[in-house]
């Protein structure tokens, strides 16, 4: 299985050195430090966690996905290795899952590490464990969503930096677009039509009903379509590279 | 084992390899001698499988490498020019990984990788991270990924660069034994190792094939006898038509 095999050589790479524990880290730190501070976790009374805790996490995606992601490809161009790769005699496509899920895996850590949060709601109150899970789910699903644009962004440049800030805007576009506050200012300057396209980009429209716990197959489909555009772009953008 | 059939590559306007035709049989080593520029790391990556041919093809133990690729880079071994590895690794988990990837497990592998150590002199640095090592430990442990999977046809892109004159022996040695077996091809800057490690040479310009024959016949050619005297001849010494 050469998706297998890349898989376990991208992960040691992030656990041998100190990228991944520095995410975790950070992650852990903001999304407990939001939750606690501007999240009013302890005065809400709301043991749901839906806007005290995962509301922040798209916030925190936006800026910390892309730093996972970007060096997949770019390091892969920049030091040349992309021609071993292209000679073993295996598909891109096996390199592009084993590379993207081992990026998720890196997330999926720092998620499962905030399993205090969890165990403290249930200790203080008696939240709905289902719409916990639900709240994870789409906290996840964001977050490869994230991943996915940064693969491909990553596959287009040999530079990690011009990389991080590209996938960087596009996610913090995402995240803007359709975002309460910014949708208002935006309806008194354009028409209801444009404003309605610019939500359908956003996350949130998918990630708030996901969060409360609403399982709609259309947010389903939304992110797993853009995660599947992303991947599908990754191996095109690397053939067109190569010729 | 190797047949290349009227093999070109554009990079835009520019030709790089210009219907170049060549066979490489079991038991044959061919050395590819030409100017910078003329084409020979563009002509070693088409047959690699690294970039695709803008037309021409070439066979691989009689599988095509645009119509079956997976089968003619399983029976390759290659040495990129760069000779790019993964940094954050350890010689002897480098060697693991490409192993795995090339589908041997288990006891194979271990014997496969031993091999490959002993056979590239790797023993003394096995354990050691890749981005310490020296630029010809560098290049051996390259050397040793291409013959891991004994592979029936090698393709080394300047095997011997950067070594010491200790190594440049032994790599000759090395190419000259494995020779006996394999169809081996490789692109050199020295002409000495034609008359070493050779048992054919052809000597390309501006993507073009300008002499084809034995080390003896090249010599025969030359007027003087020598072969750069031969080199400096046929080839164009004009930089701004390979620039
Ligand atoms: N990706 C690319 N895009 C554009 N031009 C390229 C590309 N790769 C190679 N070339 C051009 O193709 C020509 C042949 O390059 P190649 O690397 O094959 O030369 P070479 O014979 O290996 O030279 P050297 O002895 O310096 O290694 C050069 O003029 C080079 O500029
Ligand atoms: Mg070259």
């Amino acid at each position: 299985m050469p998706t297998l095999t890349i898989y376990k050589r991208e992960l040691s790479s992030y656990f041998s050195q100190p990228t991944a524990y520095a995410i975790i880290v950070i992650f852990l730190f903001l999304a407990t430090g939001l939750s606690f501070s501007f999240g009013k976790f302890m005065t809400i009374g709301d043991a749901s966690l839906e806007w005290s805790f995962f509301f922040w996490h798209p916030w925190i995606y936006m800026l910390l996905a892309p730093a996972v992601g970007m060096k997949l490809w770019a390091d892969e161009h920049r030091t040349g290795t992309i021609e071993l790769l292209g000679t073993f005699p295996i598909s891109t496509w096996s390199a592009i899952l084993g590379k993207y899920l081992a990026a998720a895996t890196v997330w999926l850590v720092a998620l499962l590490m905030t399993f205090p949060i969890w165990i403290t709601v249930n200790y203080l109150g008696d939240p709905d464990n289902g719409a916990l899970i639900s709240g994870y789910i789409a906290s996840f699903l964001v977050c490869c969503t994230f991943l996915a644009i940064t693969l491909l962004v990553s596959a287009c440049t040999r530079d990690q930096v011009v990389c991080l800030i590209v996938s960087v805007a596009i996610c913090v576009l995402m995240v803007l677009c359709g975002y309460d506050d910014f949708t208002r200012e935006l309806s008194k300057a354009v028409s209801p039509g444009v404003v309605q396209a610019i939500v359908t980009i956003g996350v949130w429209d998918h990630f708030s009903s996901l969060n409360r716990g609403l399982m709609r197959l259309q947010d389903i489909i939304w992110f797993s379509s853009i995660i599947l555009v992303c991947l599908l772009g990754t191996s095109a953008i690397l053939s067109a590279k190569r010729a | 084992m190797i047949q290349v059939d009227n093999l070109s590559k554009h990079f835009g306007t520019k030709v790089a390899v210009d219907h170049i035709s060549l066979t490489v049989n079991k038991g044959e080593v061919l050395g590819f001698l030409g100017p910078n520029g003329a084409g020979k790391s563009t002509t070693m990556r088409m047959i690699a499988g690294f970039i695709p041919p803008t037309s021409g093809d070439a066979k691989v133990c009689g599988h095509s490498i645009t119509d079956e690729p997976a089968l003619a880079k399983m029976k390759i071994g290659y040495l990129p020019e760069s000779a790019p590895l993964y940094q954050d690794m350890t010689v002897i988990g480098f060697l693991k990984f490409c192993a795995s990837i090339r589908g041997l497990s288990g006891s194979d592998r271990k014997a496969a990788v031993d091999r490959a150590i002993e056979t590239c002199f790797l023993n003394n640095v096995a354990e050691q991270s890749i981005d310490t090592l020296s630029k010809g430990y560098r290049h051996r442990t390259c050397l040793a990924q291409a013959l891991l999977h004994d592979p029936e046809v090698l393709i080394l892109d300047e095997p011997t660069d950067g070594l010491d004159p200790n190594q440049k022996y032994e790599v000759r040695e090395l190419i000259k034994r494995l020779g006996e077996t394999k169809a081996i091809l490789f692109s050199t800057h020295i002409l000495e190792e034609v008359e070493a490690a050779c048992t054919r040479a052809v000597i390309v310009d501006r993507g073009r094939i300008v002499i084809d024959g034995t080390p003896e016949e090249l010599l025969k050619k030359s007027k003087t006898g020598s072969l750069t005297d031969l080199f400096r001849e046929v080839t164009s010494n004009d930089t701004d038509a390979a620039a």
